[in-house]
């Protein structure tokens, strides 16, 4: 597999003046935020600090009220969810939104909806294309349940898998639909130390053997300092600064963000 | 040969077993069943087929429909008043009624298809009681009123007539093993795994790539055809139709086939169409009250089986996966 | 001109009708998220209950009682029965589903509505019944060279002073403010020490004694009641909560009262026979461009 250059100069995901309200709450304001190719970025800050909301603007959610969302040069500012995942961006959520009376198989092959065609006639009459396209999206689903650490869990309802297990099958699912880009949501919310650890290696390896980029939303400074290329750090709807994580780590606007000293 | 579970091979024979002996009994029964028994299984058979397509919008993609019976009504108008009038043959009014009843859940569902559950639910109801309510009004003097319409062709297949309870029976039967193949093939389709993740979690699955949209569209438009199919053969057969075959309750029957029988599941819709239809007959006696019996059955479902009499079984990717495997050991 | 107040008295009286079921329905969904198909019953056993206290006590009510004080009984007698059917229907067919889910719950709903509707055709008879005309005080009445009569009048004056009494309840005393608070959130409401069984039965007590005092004032005014007549009002009842915005509880009367304006206005100047069609446009129309109602907040989903 080839190995992508980190921080490549190619911006995979920006947003300009990116503005959300919510009746007089302003949760975004004015958010300028730049991802480059291969880079795993962070957005930290304490809570309330409108992270989701950038998330769920970027991945079609909400509509801004103000600036705009590119995602490889292409303006998909309020664009529906699905139209966004079939761009290429992928997203996992922070309280884990799988289909739980699914199995795992059936929630990862979910993933491959936006890659595949097959209607309803299709469906009806079972033409040779349709078959294959069934038997690609079950490999395909098969590979990433694997690569997970899920196959032999495969058959086993979502709501039956252990709460580690289930946010990985979640990256799984996301991972299903061939992205560019990942948005995760705070993914190492609710596992120990040791799932922690697992999922730092496992966003490393998969950055150096595909071609992703990641943007992840994320409060254990382990795993933002520990993964991270870049770090944007948010309070109160704006970004307060942004830098490698080292700079970060000790810049004092952060930490009396954190700490709580105004607003 | 790799070693089977042994509960997994058991109930899988065990309904293929099901299967056939259900196929066998429907194709026996005419042969010593009296007319009246002929025409308690036809109207079985309707709420087979009703149930079935409420099922794919309810019990697929979760969604609240308790006007379906306005869907139904439409097939059997659009039957009863294009053979009344013009005398077009009522077979191949048949998918001309599922077609009519499919564009009006597209032209009427379109705008409030983004509506949350409960309020789904209720929009629902009142598009039900709006075509109930404009039927028996009798606009433009199509429907006839209160009344109705009547004197509805017989079915005739060339030179076939198929007027007799037998044939009323075939008929039905016949459609609803071709919708059951129809919707087997469907649940098992991408299309199928999209509602269900529709269902599951609207915005994960807005998330993953699927089009909520169109795909709840796509469900109500099915789902009304299907039932549109019900209003045709249901005209034929009574060769009368009046709104009050098609009120509120109707659709509450309907909703609580696909409830009673369990969610997304065809043996169960099955179930629960021989539930509504077969149980008034066994009670046929005590008429009053055994609308009360069947208001305590269904609280009492809900209490100890809200899943349903036959639950959908999920894992149906088990299944799939073991047969491979057996066909790859062998080579 | 003068026909068009007498509509909107009309109105405001069918209205008023709806206003007051609408608040058992908006009660019972804001906190529980529970279409309540058994309610529109609830009011449909009321008005039962006072048709048959008034035939059967006719001779007590006119040696001891006098009209008003006979009314007076049967409406209490009534809500206070009402009142109990409702805490033992919630107890023996809700309470037992809630688990299951919404969904299992609306089914069960349903077959409450099914079960009582039926019962009541079982002891009452499939045909209309009437409410005696003697037992009504009535005594027609001039305002303004209008027509109307001393009951409606009445009618109209207890239903807006009830709906005074309960504006003022649900947004100024304890228990109203509990209501609300569980409506928005359960389980806030309960870290706060809020009993969630207590308001259950309180919404379940006041809602069907509401709606049995509805029942008794609509078989005085329209003399004619009928089994089905649950399902009729507590459809379009429920559209007067949809239109006041779920769970809001004055928007569900107010929207009781545009609604039966709105159907009078719509059957004297549209069409009698297209009316209930108008109201349920009314519904999903609302429903299209102003989902939270008319007077209803949003709430927004948290992603």
């Amino acid at each position: 597999m080839p190995a992508f250059a980190k921080k490549s100069a190619e911006v995979v995901l920006e947003t300009v003046g990116l503005t959300k309200t919510f009746g007089g709450l302003t949760a975004v304001d004015a958010l300028d935020l730049r991802v480059h190719r291969g880079e795993i970025s962070s957005l930290i800050g304490p809570n309330g600090a409108g992270k989701t909301t950038v998330f769920n603007v970027v991945t079609g959610i909400y509509r801004p009220e103000g600036g705009k969302v590119l995602f490889q040069g292409e303006n998909i500012t309020g664009r529906k969810p699905h139209r966004i995942v079939e761009r290429g961006i992928a997203r996992t959520f922070q309280n884990i939104r799988l289909f739980q009376n699914l199995t795992c198989l059936e929630n990862v092959m979910a993933g491959r909806h936006a890659r595949t065609r097959s209607g309803l006639l299709a469906a009806l009459l079972r033409p040779g294309s349709q078959v294959e396209e069934e038997k690609e999206t079950r490999r395909l689903a098969e590979e990433r349940l694997s690569e997970v650490g899920l196959w032999e869990s495969r058959h086993e309802l979502a709501r039956n898998i252990p709460y580690g297990r289930q946010r990985m099958l979640e990256i799984a699912r996301a991972l299903a639909t061939s992205p560019r880009l990942i948005v995760l949501d705070e993914p190492s919310s609710g596992l120990n130390p040791r799932e922690t650890g697992d999922l730092m290696e496992f966003i490393k390896r998969i950055i150096r053997e595909e071609d992703l980029t990641i943007l992840l939303i994320e409060h254990d400074m382990n795993v933002v300092m520990g993964i991270s290329d870049w770090v944007t750090v948010m309070d109160g709807g704006r970004k307060i600064a942004e830098g490698h994580p080292r700079q970060i780590y000790h810049d004092p606007r952060v930490i009396e963000a954190y700490l709580g000293g105004g607003t | 040969m790799p070693a089977l579970s042994g509960s997994l091979t058991g109930s899988r024979t065990a309904r293929l077993a099901l299967m056939a002996g259900v196929i066998l009994a429907l194709v026996i029964f005419p042969f010593f069943a009296s007319d009246y028994l002929l025409d308690v299984a036809f109207f079985f058979g309707i709420y087979v087929l009703l149930g079935l397509s409420l099922n794919i919008v309810l019990g697929e993609v979760g969604l609240y429909d308790l006007g379906h019976a306005g869907f139904y009504a439409i097939g059997a108008y659009t039957t009863a008043v294009l053979n009344t009038r013009f005398g077009i043959p009522v077979l191949i009014l048949l998918p001309v009624s599922a077609l009519a009843a499919g564009l009006f859940a597209y032209l009427v569902t379109s705008p409030i298809i983004h509506l949350r559950g409960d309020y789904l639910c209720i929009v629902t109801i009142g598009m039900g009681e709006i075509v109930r309510l404009a039927l028996i009004n009798n606009p433009l003097g199509l429907t006839g009123g209160p009344n109705g319409v009547y004197g509805i062709d017989s079915p005739t297949l060339g030179f076939l007539a198929l007027d007799s309870s037998t044939g009323y029976y075939v008929l039905i039967w016949v459609v609803v093993a071709l919708s059951i193949l129809a919707l087997y093939r469907l649940q098992r389709s991408r299309i199928g795994r999209a509602w269900n993740c529709i269902r599951e979690d609207e915005i994960a699955a807005q998330a993953t790539g699927i089009d909520v949209r169109a795909y709840k569209l796509l469900a109500f438009v099915l789902g009304a055809a299907l039932a549109g199919v019900a209003g045709n053969l249901y005209a034929v057969k009574l060769m009368v139709v009046s709104p009050e075959s098609f009120t509120f309750w109707e659709s509450c029957l309907m909703f609580s086939i696909v409830l009673i029988g369990g969610m997304g599941s065809v043996p169960g819709v099955i179930i629960g169409a021989a539930a509504i239809s077969l149980f008034p007959e066994i009670f046929r006696s005590f008429a009053s009250y055994r609308l009360v019996v069947f208001g305590v059955v269904m609280i009492l479902m809900m209490m100890f089986r809200p899943g349903g009499a036959w639950p959908r079984r999920r894992g149906g990717t088990e299944a799939q996966d073991l047969i491979r495997r057996l066909g790859r050991s062998r080579g | 001109m003068r026909v068009f107040l007498e509509q909107l008295a009309n109105g405001l009286t069918i209205g008023s009708f709806y206003g007051l079921i609408a608040l058992g329905y908006s009660m019972v969904y804001g906190v529980l998220k529970l279409i309540n198909f058994a309610h529109g019953d609830f009011f449909t056993l009321g008005s039962y209950l006072g048709y048959t206290m008034l035939v059967l006590g006719a001779g007590f009510v006119t040696t001891h009682l006098g009209l008003w004080g006979g009314l007076a009984v049967v409406v209490i007698v009534a809500a206070l029965c009402l009142a109990l059917v409702g805490v033992v229907v919630e107890r023996v067919a809700y309470r037992p589903i809630y688990p299951a889910g919404r969904l299992p719950a609306v089914v069960s709903a349903l077959g409450a509505s099914i079960i009582l509707q039926n019962l009541i055709m079982i002891i009452w008879g499939p045909r209309y019944q009437a409410y005696p005309a003697a037992l009504i005080p009535n005594f027609p009445i001039h305002i303004g060279g209008m027509n109307l009569t001393g009951l409606q009048i009445l009618i109209l004056c207890v239903s807006f002073a009830l709906m005074a009494i309960l504006y003022f309840v649900i947004q100024k005393t304890t228990w109203g403010a509990a209501i609300r608070a569980t409506a928005l959130d359960r389980d806030t409401a309960s870290l706060m020490g809020i009993n969630f069984n207590k308001v259950i039965r309180f919404i379940f007590t006041l809602g069907p004694a509401l709606g049995a005092l509805t029942g008794v004032m609509v078989g005085m005014y329209y003399r004619q009641i009928s089994f089905t007549m649950g399902w009729n009002y507590g459809l379009k009842a429920f559209t007067a909560t949809i239109l006041g915005g779920i769970g809001n509880l004055p928007g569900a009367m107010f929207g009781g009262l545009i609604l039966g304006v709105l159907e009078m206005l719509g059957s004297a100047y549209v069409s009698t026979a297209w009316k209930d069609v108008f109201v349920f446009l009314i519904l999903i129309l609302v429903l299209i461009f102003r989902p939270n109602g008319l007077f209803g907040e949003k709430i927004a989903e948290k992603v």
